[in-house]
């Protein structure tokens, strides 16, 4: 296992352009402290961010995960091209002559796709920590770590979609039609589907098609923290509208992606199986 | 003797075409083996098929004996097939150092390869800023890494220009001089001719022939001959019971033999019977010929 990891280090670390886009990426993370830093000071208007109470635990673990889970797209670009590159490169094929099974290679891939995912949870709890043990108003342990699940969420959201992008670099073998691809899939689903189905079945039907869709059961781990955020509900309530909405992290919701994350590696290995390179 | 390779009736069919057909032969350790064939008769698909990257449609192959998984067979395997494909961002040192860790191999020879083939000065350059020549040479570099039990080269010198070609021949001679298993699938005849003991022949997939080069065709050679007095020789010839078809071209005269028989012998019988020669050479069919009178019969 260590050996496939090995491998597929490799080939990332000696690639400038995959090297810098790793690096952004955590270095993005890194940047959502910086949204501590913003404050308005315009005379009598005083608003400084940190102080409104985003960063409380465990409010905390939701709203990171929730803007952190955004930057996946841009990560998308270097897990597509290293799937794809290895077909333009035709390394593919000397990958498997110089002895590496086909089942191996996706699992070189699938593994770091893995390490990758676990790395970045590990990135947003360590930023999320810190964040809030600066401007929490609650740091009672209790309070900490409860509501953990948003970054289980958030874990199995990055493989899910990752995976994804694997078994489109595979598909298509041209990084950017997999990326186009890519696009083109979300407005199937969102557009094509959605009202497909709600102009044949009604409205209830679409949003239960919906859950089960890859993409949008992946944007239905972690709902959008900011109608949950105490200013904003007061705002609504003045207005003299109300929230019902459930933000917890289901179960069925993660098994859902988990289920689509099994397919889209099991297809790729398929897929790779088949094919005569 | 050991064999290295063995192929059951291999088929592989590409919607109507069929690329391979019904093809069996084996590998022994040892010899240098030759699969020859004009362009599209199934020589890179049979070894994309023994090399785990195209799927057979019928058939089978194993690797040594059948005792281990293809994939562990191929790490005991150097291959090269058609143009060298390495991760163009990498240098020589980290390409084979990928390479050491996909074959499980350690690292300590990855200079001493570079070496032989030349490429040590240029071992830290990228993949990418070396020439074609170079690209091939870096590949048997990496095929060899392993110490392979067989090496398995298809079309090695194709697109080089007449230097690249001499240099790679050398280190195939220089390998299989060390008593490598060689198998060079390649429509080239005298890159063949030159290291090979063995060939199998190969047209539109199917099998013509295979074994030593020498038993190829049933010949026994053929004499080119000139003397003052042509026609009394033609017509010696032609009575003569050795002899088959007489050929005449610019004054040279071929006799193709139908039984063993020494020059010397020859001469001293036409001396004998008045006909004094001014040209003799016994010589034997070069693998070209016969590769064109064998794929030519079947037509």
């Amino acid at each position: 296992m260590l050996r496939l990891l090995q491998i597929e280090f490799i080939k990332l670390w000696n690639n400038n352009a995959s090297k810098v886009l790793i690096i952004s990426y955590f270095v993005l993370i890194l940047c959502m402290a910086l949204l501590a830093a913003i404050k308005f000071d315009i005379g009598p208007i005083q608003f400084h961010v940190a102080e409104q109470g985003i960063f409380n635990f465990p409010y905390i673990w939701h709203l990171n995960t929730w803007i952190a889970s955004g930057l996946k797209l841009f990560f998308a670009i270097v897990i597509v091209s290293m799937m794809a590159n290895e077909y333009s490169n035709k390394t593919l094929k000397q990958n498997l002559i110089d002895g590496l099974s086909k089942k191996e290679f996706i699992a070189s891939k699938f593994l770091t796709v893995f390490a990758f995912s676990v790395i970045s949870t590990l990135f947003v709890f360590a930023v999320s920590l810190i964040l809030g043990l600066f401007y929490s108003d609650f740091t009672e342990v209790s309070i900490i770590f409860s509501d953990l699940e948003y970054l289980l969420a958030y874990f199995i959201k990055l493989l899910g979609f990752f995976s994804f992008c694997l078994f489109l670099g595979i598909l298509v073998k041209r990084s950017a039609f997999a990326l186009g691809f890519l696009i083109i899939w979300f407005a199937i689903e969102n557009l094509g589907i959605r009202f497909l189905v709600w102009w044949v079945a009604g409205k209830e039907a679409s949003a239960s098609v919906m859950k089960f869709l890859p993409l949008e059961s992946m944007s239905n781990l972690i709902k959008e923290p900011a109608s949950r955020f105490k200013a904003v509900q007061s705002m609504v309530e003045q207005v003299g509208e109300q929230f019902n909405k459930d933000y917890t992290v289901h179960f069925y919701e993660i098994l859902i992606v988990g289920c689509w994350t099994a397919i889209f590696i099991y297809l790729s290995y398929a897929l790779l199986k088949k094919r005569d390179l | 003797m050991e064999t290295i390779l063995t192929v059951n009736h291999l088929t592989k069919k590409y919607g109507y075409l069929t690329a391979v057909k019904d093809l069996s032969f084996s590998i022994e350790k040892g010899n240098v083996y030759g699969i020859l064939g004009p362009n599209g008769s199934g020589k890179s698909t049979t070894l994309g098929i023994v090399l785990n990257v195209i799927n057979r449609t019928a058939g089978d192959f194993s690797w040594f004996g059948g005792s281990i998984s293809t994939h562990d067979a191929l790490k005991k395997v150097g291959a090269i097939i058609e143009r060298p494909n390495f991760y163009p961002y990498m240098t020589a040192i980290q390409n084979l150092k990928l390479v050491c860790k996909i074959k499980e191999v350690p690292q300590d020879k990855i200079e001493e390869k570079l070496e032989m083939v030349g490429l040590l000065e240029r071992k830290n350059s990228k993949f990418s800023t070396y020439s074609l020549g170079m690209k091939q040479r870096l590949a048997i570099a990496s095929a060899l890494l392993n110490d392979p039990e067989i090496l398995i080269l298809d079309e090695p010198t194709n697109g080089l220009d007449p230097q690249g070609i001499h240099q790679i021949r050398e280190i195939i001679k220089k390998i299989a001089s060390e008593g490598t298993t060689i198998l060079l699938a390649s429509h080239l005849l005298d890159e063949v001719e030159k290291v090979c003991s063995h060939v199998i022949i190969l047209r539109k997939g199917e099998k013509l022939y295979s074994g030593p080069v020498g038993e190829m065709l049933t010949t026994y050679g053929f004499f080119e001959l000139k003397a003052i007095d042509g026609p009394a020789l033609v017509t010696y010839l032609g009575n003569h019971p050795s002899f088959g078809p007489i050929k005449q071209e610019n004054g040279l005269i071929t006799a193709i033999l139908k039984e063993e028989m020494t020059a010397s012998s020859l001469n001293q019988d036409l001396f004998n019977n008045g006909i004094v020669l001014s040209h003799l050479v016994k010589r034997k069919e070069s693998l070209e010929e016969q590769f064109l009178s064998l794929t030519n019969h079947k037509d």
